[in-house]
């Protein structure tokens, strides 16, 4: 006769820790939520605030330094954050493009036949990502721009003329960009563009010598041969990466107040410096920059789909 | 067997080859001549005749340590002998049976010590820190042993407690105030201390994201993506503005506390990222076999996956130690008085207005000093931990 089957006691079964573990985790989780909360609450109390976002229609009377709509005084906070995230998007706009155009290049010269380019491409792959970002940016400013720039009235001439630099900031055909979105465009796209030129000299390694060869005995010069046949197979190691570099471009613009450019985050805490909601101004950051970096990875990821070679 | 002959080109068989080779490449030469040699002009010029040196002189030991007591000094000066002790004596046993010792180096690093403009004394001590690396790695590899290579990380360990002490004093030294900690002191400290709480941080949520369990996985992922997902300023915002609201009145953290508990959020999501690369490059045969020797689950993750799984990631990890570094500069927005933040604050003492050039090249040169050195570390080690049989 087969003994008796006894089940194992219950703390020798998997299943039980496993179970156990995980509500152990959501009563941790809800207990500090709670008594953090809570404690926040009390505080906020003894501020005499509570949690609300109707100040955001009250009149924010401060001045920004610059903004693509007219803005006064007497306009609201939401308007003022509102103009902080254009200001934001314009730099965020224009540096992918320009840090995009500027990684190509220098990623690419690291395979140019020059030696003088090349060495270049790689000091200043060396330089940009060896230096933090936020010293860059104030080293542009400072004494560069401000410190290296002449006086309105002298401005400096580039390009034969079209292009006029000097203390009012950089004016380029109609359009006038002020010396801080100067600073923090050039800044961002400078330190960018280093670590995209990193990613795009990565990518261009990973194409196999035998393509080079092979395009070569059909007679393709260099560059031709980089414009056709590498890049296009070496964009489907580099999107990816490069869609981090964008997010954390976008990240980074946050900066700007550095420059003393009003950006959202440089007009949040102005407006958190004057109402003290440091809660509601903490929850509106979060949310929109967490917005940007799902449409920035959302677009990217389309982008990607379109480039990878679709095999048998 | 005669070994290949090489041919050396002769000087102007390189130009051409390498600057002249065809009309495009010899107009980029020209072109990167011009450019580059106005460059050079103009910054020799700036750094020659306009630009004032006597500024870094004025604020060296400000930039360096802050404002901490002159009297108390001597305590960061010892710190800076142990760490150079250490260092020298972990290379040397760490070294390789085939090292050289490397004079020339050595010798050409204490002349640009021996020129760095200091006040004499100090520049004597620098020399002397200096000069104990080279003797301790000639010393300490003679007793190469396993021994003494598993004591290393309890040396370090006890370093770290002691580099506390003397820099913050108590227990029998005079004790400084955090707010009198700056400059690269304080930049060295925030990014150490962040990194050595966040690692651990970072690899449990490494673990927790890899997990088979929903809730657990769940969590982490949400950490994860939400710390990565906002800028690190304001992160740290959160750290000064909002941290002090989630506490009791009487507990009260100064702001440098604040700042490390901010940079340790933000750097274990990234840090769990890293190994979480290494985790996904372990094969699943590894957790398998281990199961199947009777290994319990946290047996395997302990002895089998995590040591495999860390080794994977030292270069990403110390990738991400270097931008920590670079990005305590933030803390300066926040009103900390790093290397960054008390290179501002000399900027606006009257006696050195406008002298942006001079201090913040030579800011952006001691960062660039530490992150090459940091790297070129990280490789070494690499290939000393590279124990694959390839």
């Amino acid at each position: 006769m087969a003994p008796p089957r006894r089940e194992p006691p219950f703390w020798r079964d998997d299943r039980f820790w496993k179970a156990a573990l995980q509500v152990a985790a959501i009563v941790v989780f809800v207990y500090t939520v709670v008594v953090l909360g809570d404690n926040l609450l009390y505080n906020l109390e003894l501020k005499g605030i509570g949690i609300d976002f109707s100040w955001l229609n009250e009149a924010a009377s401060f001045n920004l330094g610059e903004s693509p709509i007219p803005f006064s005084r007497d306009d609201s906070y939401l308007k003022a954050l509102g103009i902080g995230l254009l200001n934001s998007l314009r730099v965020i706009g224009l540096g992918l493009l320009l840090t995009t155009l500027l990684g190509l290049a220098a990623g690419a010269a690291s395979f140019s036949s020059n030696w003088l380019l090349r060495r270049l491409s790689l000091i200043y792959v060396e330089i940009v990502r060896n230096t933090p970002l936020l010293l860059q940016l104030m080293f542009w400013y400072f004494p560069i721009l401000l410190g290296g720039l002449p006086e309105a009235k002298a401005p400096l001439l580039l390009l034969g003329g079209w292009v006029s630099l000097s203390q009012e900031g950089l004016v380029f055909g109609g359009l006038r960009l002020t010396l801080e979105f100067t600073a923090l465009l050039v800044g961002l796209v400078v330190y960018h563009g280093a670590f995209i030129a990193e990613i795009v000299r990565g990518g261009i390694q990973s194409v196999p010598r035998g393509q080079w060869e092979a395009a070569a005995a059909l007679g393709l010069h260099r560059g031709r041969t980089l414009r056709r046949i590498i890049i296009p197979q070496a964009l489907q190691v580099i999107l990816p990466s490069l869609n981090s570099q964008y997010v954390s471009f976008a990240k980074n613009s946050s900066l700007a107040i550095a420059v003393g450019y009003p950006d959202l985050y440089a007009t949040a805490q102005t407006s958190l410096n004057q109402t003290g909601r440091a809660v509601e101004v903490f929850v509106l950051l979060m949310l929109v920059y967490l917005g940007l970096n799902l449409i920035i990875s959302g677009a990217m990821n389309q982008l990607n789909r379109l480039v990878q070679v679709k095999e048998r | 067997m005669q070994p290949p002959i090489i041919a050396r080109p002769t000087p102007v068989e390189w130009l051409r080859r390498n600057l002249f080779g065809n009309p495009v490449d010899s107009t980029i030469t020209v072109i990167l001549a011009l450019l580059l040699g106005s460059l050079a002009w103009r910054l020799g010029h700036w750094a020659i005749a306009e630009a004032d040196w006597a500024v870094l002189r004025r604020s060296w030991s400000i930039l360096f340590v802050g404002r901490y007591p002159t009297a108390e000094q001597w305590r960061l000066w010892l710190l800076l002998f142990l760490l150079c002790g250490t260092g020298g004596f972990s290379a040397g046993v760490l070294s390789a049976s085939n090292s050289r010792p490397r004079p020339l180096l050595w010798a050409g690093l204490g002349l640009v010590t021996a020129l760095v403009p200091l006040p004499l004394g100090e520049r004597l001590r620098l020399l002397l820190a200096l000069g104990l690396v080279p003797s301790l790695i000639t010393l300490a590899s003679r007793w190469r042993s396993l021994r003494l290579t598993a004591l290393l990380p309890g040396l370090w360990a006890g370093l770290f407690l002691i580099g506390l002490w003397l820099i913050q004093g108590g227990f029998g030294l005079v004790p400084v105030a955090s707010g009198d900690w700056g400059g690269l002191l304080l930049t060295l400290l925030t990014a150490l201390v962040s990194l050595i709480c966040a690692f651990p941080l970072g690899v449990l949520l490494a673990l927790g994201r890899q997990s088979e369990l929903p809730t657990i996985r769940r969590f982490c992922i949400g950490y994860i993506e939400l710390f990565r997902g906002v800028p690190l300023i304001t992160i740290l915002f959160f750290g000064q503005v909002m941290v002090p609201l989630f506490f009791d009145e009487s507990l009260r953290m100064d702001r440098v506390l604040r700042a490390i508990v901010g940079l340790t959020l933000f750097a274990a999501a990234y840090l769990a990222e890293n190994v979480r690369g290494g985790l996904q490059a372990i094969p699943r045969g590894q957790v398998e076999a281990a199961r199947s020797l009777g290994l319990s689950p946290w047996q395997t993750t302990l002895r089998i996956v995590l040591p495999q799984a860390l080794k994977v990631s030292i270069p990403a990890v110390v990738g991400q130690f270097i931008s920590l570094f670079q990005d305590t500069t933030l803390l300066s927005i926040v009103g900390l008085l790093e290397l960054l933040g008390i290179g501002r604050a000399v900027l606006s003492n009257p006696d050195n207005l406008g002298r942006y050039g001079e201090i913040y090249l030579f800011i952006g040169l001691l960062y660039w000093i530490c992150c090459w050195a940091m790297s070129w570390c990280s490789r070494r080690l690499e290939q000393s931990l590279h124990t694959d049989h390839r």
